[in-house]
């Protein structure tokens, strides 16, 4: 192995001006790998000066559990369970990602109804995850009811999702080839009770948590990040459209018959702060989450009869060739980049996980913020740990 | 590679023999405690009660002063004590319930009380653990000098007329000064630790604190200049009469008094929406992060028994202390129970609002309260001054809002009533279908 | 929004010489591009006015031991007209290096950054290039086809 040597060294150190007229000392701060507010193993070194936030750096790489690696050796079926656990918040995208790219390079078509099964349950997983990040934002801003709340109604989908995939939280159903199963009895009709139970709940959680004038000065004007800056660091999802930039792959490259529904982009308007703060990026996912129940409404109307799944043979193998196809998860752009070279495994899977580009314009955006800020930001953001390292 | 060193512990002689007990004993009698704790609990509280009335009605005028100190102080211990438990239990069951669910329900068998017991049970065989780098003495020290003043607040505060242990005549002083020592525990705790983040907890404490004394000083200041004395009985003697003749009601000045020193008083006891130096979010626990065992027990005893003591002592001074708003006979069980319904109020407050960050707290301080509260001082003070017979169209005009005021405060109360029943009948719904379901005996 | 043929010839027009080769049909439409003209077509795909590919998604480095080439490929996304693309160029296998595009997309820092780790690419004129996801003294680059599994690190062993 032929000894590479690095062209420069980490720069840790911040070197500004700090004015003072007082001897100060910056003060290395280790927010580490466990911590209460990094939403997982991250690891962020923060250079302070006071409550100053001077230099902010992460380090990933805590939770890395070689997806990729593992992709190259088990076939393509037996990887769905691996993708679950990426963004093991968002797993029915995760799913659908995956099957949507491996259907597209082997040429599978899919039936209507799962088609419209897989809408379904990749809405309500965006629903689950929003109301995650939802709740766990108002922990690290001090709220610790909405959490509560948030979780309860997230039973409710859990328990949706454990009776038709037998699951609660990482789920393999979307599968090559369409749905793993059908709908048990009764489903559709529980899932249209959960629909009008929870969306009166989305008042009450602004009332609660998006109204309240201490979070908005928690939130608004902090971190602001404007729409180029975020386009520019790869910044998807919610992170982007906070920023004011309509931009949703379910609009724009439509899959999975998303061209027959009718919903709404929601994006940052600066109601609270300039457009792109925290409060926007906080504020699209509760957004989003109004624009899912509608959309969840309309595929359970257009339901149709019919299987749920085409016939794929066990180990499925695709022609030689590549594809790179992305999904719009809760938290940004999934892709999957599909190299194969006509075997039962994929000869490279590269996966684009939306956290870890989100992330890396956390370096960008602290600089200037208090250290209150920094969980405001992060939860704002909002990363899973098991998409950024993989 | 660092090897960590268990330190021996050895028992020798007594402490060998007494350890021995314990354990053959308490191996048998714990369960025994626990399986009779609701007729122990009974018998206890019963007992503490008779035996301070016993006190109270013929050791009193009996026996020398040392004696009766001793046996009142003991009695305060015990009942700071039963404060700081029940407190706890109160706010694991207030936050379960805010948050749609039960809180303790097993220890105990009924709606779990003994959860606080069994806590305190559990922290005081715990080990021993203090960081090898942390300041040994001040590391020991700081939990003692959070705990005893705060304890030490009531020794000049009054339960009654005669239900203190010492009538002072500045004992208004005594006790804010008493209740800002602990923020010297707070600082020494958070250096001790030898940890960044326990280190901003104690920083941030100390600006908190000692920014929100001055706020809480001065309203209280516009009371004492209604009624011309520091004396924490007077000031309680000059509102018997039931609910008119309360301090909040006298002048708009003093109403709005009464809230400032509200707000004041959960940023010095760090209770959320001020709960930043302790920001369990950001800093793990703040400036006792490092503690574990019996000294985090002492904290987190220290928060409650000062919670409390700010209660009463706005109940003492704007809520009419131990008087009735009926007209009853008046009693300490009032002065206690209007100062536990103030302390509902802060685990109310606490499980609804979020943190607010520490330069938004110093800034509302300096550029917003403070200011305010001056006023209130400044107000209340011109108020005192043209409030008599000299000025007779001032003083019907003040007798007009100060009954106004009075009719204000009732319907605030019959708003909370309301809300209250509202939100009892309607839990079905509120709460909702699932969880209901869920929740037995929601 | 412009089909893949178009853009091809639009690239085509820009500097032919670049392109090595094209595939404009098919589920993964993209050109191949000589290493050090990477950054100069880089730049001409965001800032030419009908492309404006100004979302790199992803960059991925694929060994292909066979025909001796690290391949390097590059997603884009135009925000504005929604087109899709890909860039890729075909590194020597044995020391594999090309300019880093951080400067037009910075979304490139940490995607390049993974690429070194697994890798092995270096890229040129990056400002930070160290590991990212494996430890910073981790042995060799694991998503390369001749990987040897580490039996050691640290003072752990593994079991195989």
């Amino acid at each position: 192995m032929k000894e590479i040597e690095l062209q420069c060294q980490p720069d840790l150190l911040y070197d500004g001006e700090i004015p003072s007229d007082v001897r100060t000392e910056e003060l290395m701060l280790n927010m580490g790998p466990q911590h209460p507010s990094t939403h997982g193993v991250l690891r962020v070194v923060l250079q302070t000066d006071g409550e100053l936030v001077l230099k902010a750096t992460p380090y990933i790489g805590y939770l890395h559990r070689c997806a990729e690696k593992i992709a190259e050796k088990v076939t393509y079926r037996q990887f769905t369970p691996y993708t679950d656990r990426l963004d093991y918040l968002a797993a029915m995208n995760n799913n659908l990602g995956f099957a949507l790219a491996v259907e597209k390079l082997g040429g599978i078509e899919v039936p209507p109804r799962a088609d419209y099964l897989r809408v379904i349950f990749a809405e309500l997983n965006r629903i689950g995850s929003h109301l995650m990040a939802t709740g766990s934002y108002g922990l690290d801003m001090g709220a610790f009811t909405p959490l509560v709340y948030c979780f309860r109604e997230r039973e409710w989908i859990m328990d949706l999702f454990e009776s038709a995939s037998g699951a609660r939280l990482t789920y393999s159903y979307i599968t090559i080839g369409g749905v793993r199963e059908d709908l048990p009895d009764g489903w559709v009709q529980r899932c249209r009770e959960f629909l009008d139970y929870f969306e009166p709940k989305i008042t009450e959680y602004n009332n609660l948590l998006s109204y309240n004038h201490i979070f908005i000065n928690r939130t608004g004007n902090v971190g602001v990040c404007p729409a180029d800056l975020a386009v520019a660091y790869g910044g998807t999802g919610p992170c982007l459209r906070g920023s004011g930039l309509a931009w949703d792959l379910r609009k724009a490259t439509p899959y999975c018959r998303y061209n027959e529904f009718d919903f709404d982009i929601p994006v940052g308007r600066g109601q609270n702060g300039a457009v792109g703060d925290c409060w926007d990026r906080y504020f699209v996912r509760i957004l989003e989450m109004v624009q899912s129940v509608r959309i969840v409404r309309q595929a359970l109307d257009k339901l149709t009869d019919g299987p749920v799944q085409t016939k794929v043979p066990r180990i499925v193998k695709l022609p030689a060739g590549e594809v790179y196809y992305e999904v719009e998860n809760p938290r940004g752009q999934l892709g999957f980049h599909l190299v194969s070279d006509g075997g039962t495994s994929a000869y490279r899977l590269k996966i684009r996980g939306p956290s870890f580009c989100n992330l890396s314009v956390l370096p960008v955006l602290a600089p200037n913020c208090l250290l209150a800020d920094i969980s405001a930001l992060l939860g704002s953001i909002d990363i899973v740990m098991g998409e950024v390292d993989r | 590679m660092y090897t960590y060193e268990r330190p021996k512990v050895e028992y020798k002689g007594l402490s060998l023999t007494i350890v021995r007990l314990a354990t053959k004993w308490g191996a048998i009698g714990i369960p025994l405690l626990l399986r009779f704790a609701w007729g122990v609990f009974f018998a206890a509280v019963v007992a503490v009660v008779a035996f301070v009335w016993i006190v109270g009605r013929f050791i009193n005028p009996l026996l020398p002063w040392f004696i009766r100190d001793v046996v009142v102080v003991v009695g305060l211990l015990a009942f700071v004590c039963i404060v700081a438990i029940i407190g706890i239990w109160g706010e694991r069951k207030v936050s379960g319930r805010i948050q749609s669910r039960l809180g303790p329900m097993r220890t105990g068998h009924w709606h779990g009380w003994a959860q606080s017991l069994a806590d305190g049970l559990k922290f005081v065989q715990k080990e021993d653990l203090i960081p090898r780098d942390a300041d040994q003495p001040l590391f020991r020290l700081a939990p003692y000098v959070a705990l005893v003043p705060a304890f030490c607040a009531y020794l000049a505060l009054p339960f009654g007329v005669g239900w203190v242990f010492r009538s002072a005549d500045v004992s208004l002083l005594f006790v804010l000064a008493m209740l800002a020592i602990e923020v010297l525990g707070v600082i020494m705790a958070g250096w001790a630790s030898n940890s960044k983040w326990s280190l901003y907890g104690a920083m941030r404490e100390g600006c908190q604190l000692v920014s929100y004394e001055i706020p809480m000083g001065l309203s209280l200041l516009a009371a004492v200049v209604a009624t011309g004395s520091v004396n924490l009985i007077e000031l309680g003697e000059v509102q018997s009469g039931g609910w008119f003749s309360w301090l909040i009601f006298q002048n708009p000045f003093l109403f709005l008094a009464f809230f400032t020193y509200y707000i004041a008083s959960l940023a010095s006891c760090k209770r959320s929406p001020f709960d930043l130096p302790e920001g369990e979010s950001e800093l793990v626990a703040g400036f006792h992060t490092e503690y574990s065992g019996f000294r985090f027990v002492m904290f987190f005893f220290a928060e409650y028994v000062a919670m409390f003591a700010v209660s009463a002592l706005a109940t003492i001074i704007f809520l009419g202390g131990w008087h009735s708003p009926i007209g009853g006979p008046s009693s300490p069980l009032w002065f206690v129970l209007k100062s536990t319904f103030l302390v509902w109020v802060q685990m109310w407050v606490r499980w609804t609002l979020p943190r607010i960050r520490i330069d938004q707290v110093m800034h509302a301080c300096v550029k917003y309260l403070l200011p305010f509260t001056l006023l209130l001082f400044l107000g209340s003070s011109l108020w005192q001054l043209y409030d008599n017979p000299a000025h007779p169209a001032f003083k019907t005009f003040a007798h007009l809002l100060h009954y106004g005021l009075g009719c204000v405060g009732l319907l605030l109360l019959g708003l909370y009533f309301t809300g209250m029943g509202y939100g009892y009948y309607n839990r079905n719904r509120l709460v909702g279908q699932m969880a209901r379901k869920h929740l037995p005996g929601a | 929004m412009m089909t893949p043929s178009e853009i091809v010839e639009l690239l085509k027009q820009h500097d032919a010489a670049s392109v090595v080769s094209a595939v404009a049909d098919g589920p993964y439409p993209h050109v191949v591009l000589k290493p050090e003209k990477l950054v100069a077509a880089a730049g001409f795909l965001k800032t030419e006015p009908r492309l404006q590919f100004d979302l790199l998604r992803c960059i991925s480095a694929i060994d292909w031991p066979a025909r001796n080439i690290v391949e390097v490929a590059y997603d884009l996304i135009s925000t504005s007209f929604g087109h899709a693309f890909a860039v890729k160029v075909e590194l020597d296998r044995a020391d594999p290096q090309v300019e880093s595009v951080g400067g037009i997309w910075p979304a490139a820092q940490w995607h390049e950054r993974e690429a070194f780790d697994l890798m092995g690419v270096m890229f040129l004129h990056h400002p930070d290039l160290r590991r990212i996801l494996m430890p910073e003294d981790w042995p060799g680059h694991p998503l390369r086809k001749d990987y040897q599994d580490v039996v050691e690190y640290g003072g752990l062993k593994f079991n195989p």
